[in-house]
């Protein structure tokens, strides 16, 4: 979760947000260093009281100023494609976890392979004076997921459009009737992570949490046995 | 797992998930929650809707065509079972029952 005064992105949860925070970085690098050369060029030229009525038209530095900017960018889109089709993939999925948003709150289903077995949770946001000072974040029950396994996420909803957002997994899906929307994700180790609805849906909007713990196969295992 | 994933122990070799559940194998198995329906490059985006619906359909329409005791239609019905959030298959499965289901079957 966020703490107070934080800047940067949480720690990440996922493989693909530890990807993603790579990209985010490498890009950023690449911004910054076009934008102080930008700035400097931009302060030296305002303040210069000189200028050159001769210089009209340049072919090397026209040609110059468009090939490198187009490199830079090429460098750019490889990894962001890369890891948009990277993220897509779904045929290594070992788990299926539906999530279905309701008004207002979130509940989850996991099907096992016996016909029988389907565990079903509802999860409802825990008042202000039971959250542990973690007010908007904390629901009375949670999603565990068993970690290093990668998991279908298929997300809908029983009424208007809700989205399940969880930013340490980097991981956003809108919930919309009708419709089910597919997630890909592997939790990189045991923790807790949080998230909240991030499409509007009424009333109380701001208090639907998401709550989703990485767990060990066998504790989930005993998990899904309690349900 | 029904991933096709094969996987080599070495003798007496017990599986994690059974030796710290402390469930018996036959319980671990039952429980085996290792299937994921096989990607299907009718809907290979964002979207699983169709997936969903198209698996009750054709688990339907197998059922009506073959019988119910016809092995080959249980992966459609253990696909939609994965796929489709149980309010949608109690919807339809009350549609059929009163003949509302929109889909010639």
């Amino acid at each position: 979760m966020m703490s107070w005064g934080q800047l940067g992105f949480q720690d990440a949860g996922s493989y693909f947000m530890e990807e993603f925070i790579y990209f985010h970085d490498f890009t950023m690098m690449i911004i910054l260093g076009v934008l102080s050369y930008v700035v400097v060029f931009l302060i030296l030229g305002l303040t210069s009281g000189w200028v050159d009525s001769g210089f009209v038209e340049g072919q090397l530095i026209e040609f110059m100023w468009t090939i490198f900017p187009a490199l830079i960018l090429i460098q750019i889109a490889f990894p962001s494609l890369l890891l948009l089709y990277l993220i897509e993939d779904f045929s290594k999925s070992f788990l299926v976890c539906k999530v279905i948003g309701h008004q207002w709150y979130w509940s989850y289903e996991i099907k096992t392979e016996s016909s029988e077995l389907l565990a079903s949770v509802d999860c409802y946001m825990l008042p202000r004076e039971d959250a542990f000072g973690m007010r908007l974040l904390l629901t009375d029950e949670f999603l565990m997921l068993p970690i290093n396994v990668p998991v279908r996420i298929l997300v809908t909803s029983d009424d208007v459009i809700h989205s399940w957002t969880l930013p340490s997994l980097g991981i956003k899906g809108d919930a919309v009737p009708g419709r089910l929307n597919q997630l890909n994700l592997t939790l990189n180790r045991k923790a807790m992570f949080y998230g909240q609805c991030s499409e509007i849906c009424g009333a109380n909007h701001s208090f639907m949490p998401i709550m989703l713990m990485g767990v060990y196969s066998w504790e989930f295992f005993a998990w899904l046995d309690r349900l | 797992m029904s991933s096709g994933v094969e996987i080599t122990r070495p003798e007496g070799a017990i599986p994690l998930a059974q030796k710290y559940s402390g469930l018996s194998e036959e319980e671990v198995k039952k429980r085996i929650i290792a299937y994921n329906p096989p990607a299907d490059s009718r809907f290979p985006n964002q979207n699983q809707t169709k997936n969903c619906f198209q698996n009750y359909v054709d688990f339907q329409r197998c059922v009506r065509l073959r019988g119910e005791d016809y092995k080959p239609c249980q992966f459609f019905e253990r696909n939609y079972k994965f796929l489709c959030p149980t309010g949608w298959i109690e919807k339809w499965d009350e549609q059929l029952e009163n003949n509302t289901f929109p889909v010639k079957l």
